[in-house]
């Protein structure tokens, strides 16, 4: 049974206007890991809205978990590549939003609320925060803040993560730790992720299914599926087959380019 | 030698003292005459013989200017959170607020007497309309320039608009607010003294209208400064309120919430 399902999904921002995404089809396990990859303005963004339905696809069928999809979701988690984190909050104030807003936190966090600041707690310790509940954002740094914006991502325990270009702003080094760190929290608590990026090698080291989108209007091109053993240490991306499926993924993009 | 904090802090009171010996040493050095420009020592000379009268007309301006600006901080809240968190009523309303704001305040207090009389009414009222423009601009700036991913997340959560305007929009926009203080109690003093001027028997503004019809210009300017004295003091005030409360916003961790 599949968890997300596009059927010849199309979507203009306005009616008339050319279609940002066309035909799009695809369908995710519950708790797959699967990435986007593709041009920028390809529609990649797009398919994250139309997932969350916080946009209503102009033709074709959102489904998420059997149903089909008609208006925002009520408990999705995401992160973009700007941590969005609330300045006049401290780390854990800023985990514990979603707490504020989605049911059944929302009504018992009067009663509960040490039981859930334990959890938020723990999580952040989890990502390797620890001692760094009260700062404010600014006290953070980049990795730091993107750590905290993925744990009030997740506090809630939602089915379905959404992750656009999370780690597109940070160093090479600092990236990398944050792949294990969303390696870590996914196959200890296995949820469904959708994650947009650029770097292939991101897109292959995390995902088990890589979707390459055309440039606009954006269509799927191709559908991979990443059969590399897991866990997935870091040492994998130095090793043949790891070489070949971001080599496969990269010549799909250069034809992409070139027509 | 002075250090760097003692020089920054006691600077401003330098340049009062040397802009009024200046005005002092003009006054004596050309003899002007204390009708057309009187000087610094005959203005607090006169403050002195005329200090209960002062502080009675003062108290009554400074009255008149905290209701009127109470009002249009409250109706500076309200209507920029309606103005900042809905594009149409920002589109239908705002050329209207502008116009409305080009129009110079005094003009309204003939209006104001012919509904209220003379007195304190018009006052306040010209000092709530002269001043809540900047509160509305800045609340709905403030409310405005919600960053659409952090919209995003809130809306997947399953969050209302009025969970995004509690949790996200209002914070956002207290700075604005805060700094639209500052500016809107300088003009509500401003707009109170314009209408005591022209229709009251009670204020500084009436003080200074009696004081010039009898030529006595040390008085008029003691006026002044006393007008000035207490915009000074209640901009140092709101200043400090915003240093408080919104130190995150100048991401200085000592002011921090
Ligand atoms: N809110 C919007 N209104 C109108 N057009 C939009 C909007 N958001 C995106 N688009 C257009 O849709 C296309 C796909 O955008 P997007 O999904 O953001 O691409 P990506 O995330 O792959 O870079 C782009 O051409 C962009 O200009
Ligand atoms: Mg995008």
């Amino acid at each position: 049974m599949d968890f997300v399902r596009f059927e010849d999904v199309s979507l203009a921002y306005q009616p008339g206007s050319p279609f940002a995404i066309e035909d799009v089809s695809l369908s995710i396990r519950e708790n797959e890991f699967i990435s986007l990859v593709g041009p920028s303005g390809c529609g990649k963004s797009t398919v994250m809205k139309l997932v969350t339905g916080l946009k209503p696809p102009s033709k074709g069928y959102v489904y998420v978990d059997g149903r089909e999809v008609g208006g925002p979701q009520k408990c999705v988690g995401m992160a973009f590549q700007a941590s969005n984190l609330l300045p006049w909050r401290t780390t854990l104030q800023n985990v514990m939003l979603p707490m504020e807003i989605v049911e059944p936190y929302r009504s018992t966090l009067r009663a509960k609320r040490a039981e859930y600041e334990e959890q938020a707690r723990a999580l952040i310790k989890r990502v390797g925060l620890a001692g760094f509940e009260d700062k404010f954002p600014w006290e953070l740094s980049g990795g730091m803040q993107q750590r905290a914006s993925i744990c009030r991502a997740l506090i809630h325990k939602p089915r379905l993560l959404m992750l656009d270009e999370p780690f597109g702003a940070l160093d090479a080094f600092t990236r990398e730790e944050l792949w294990c760190m969303v390696r870590d929290l996914w196959q200890e608590e296995p949820f469904t992720v959708v994650l947009v990026t650029h770097d292939l090698r991101e897109a292959v080291f995390l995902a088990d299914t890589v979707y390459v989108m055309s440039k606009r209007p954006g269509r799927i091109l191709v559908r991979r599926e990443i059969d590399l053993p897991r866990p997935r240490d870091l040492d994998v991306t130095y090793t043949e087959p790891f070489a070949a499926y971001v080599h496969e993924l990269r010549e799909h993009i250069g034809h992409i380019r070139e027509s | 030698m002075l250090s760097q904090n003692t020089l920054i802090r006691l600077a401003p009171w330098l340049v009062v003292l040397f802009f009024g010996l200046l005005w002092e040493g003009i006054v004596v050095a050309f003899d002007v005459p204390a009708f057309l420009f009187p000087s610094v020592s005959s203005v607090w000379h006169s403050t002195v013989m005329h200090w209960d009268p002062i502080m009675m007309h003062a108290t009554q301006t400074f009255l008149t200017t905290l209701a009127g600006f109470a009002i249009a901080v409250v109706f500076g809240l309200v209507v920029g959170a309606a103005v900042g968190s809905s594009p149409i009523i920002y589109k239908a309303f705002y050329p209207l607020l502008v116009g409305f704001n080009s129009i110079p305040k005094v003009a309204f207090v003939p209006v104001l007497v012919v509904w209220f009389g003379i007195g304190t009414i018009p006052a306040i009222l010209t000092a709530f309309l002269i001043s809540f423009f900047p509160v509305v601009v800045n609340v709905a700036t403030g409310l405005a320039t919600l960053e659409p991913e952090m919209e995003d997340v809130l809306r997947s959560l399953g969050a209302s608009r009025l969970d995004i305007l509690k949790k996200v929009g209002l914070p956002r926009a207290m700075p604005y607010f805060f700094a639209s203080l500052k500016v809107a109690i300088t003009l509500a003093f401003v707009g109170s003294v314009i209408s005591e001027t022209v229709a009251s028997n009670l204020g500084i503004g009436y003080l200074m209208m009696a004081a010039s019809s009898s030529m006595d210009m040390a008085l008029v300017f003691a006026g002044l400064i006393v007008i000035g004295i207490m915009g000074v003091a209640m901009y140092e005030l709101f200043a400090l309120v915003e240093r408080k409360l919104t130190g995150w916003a100048h991401r200085n961790p000592n002011g921090a919430m």
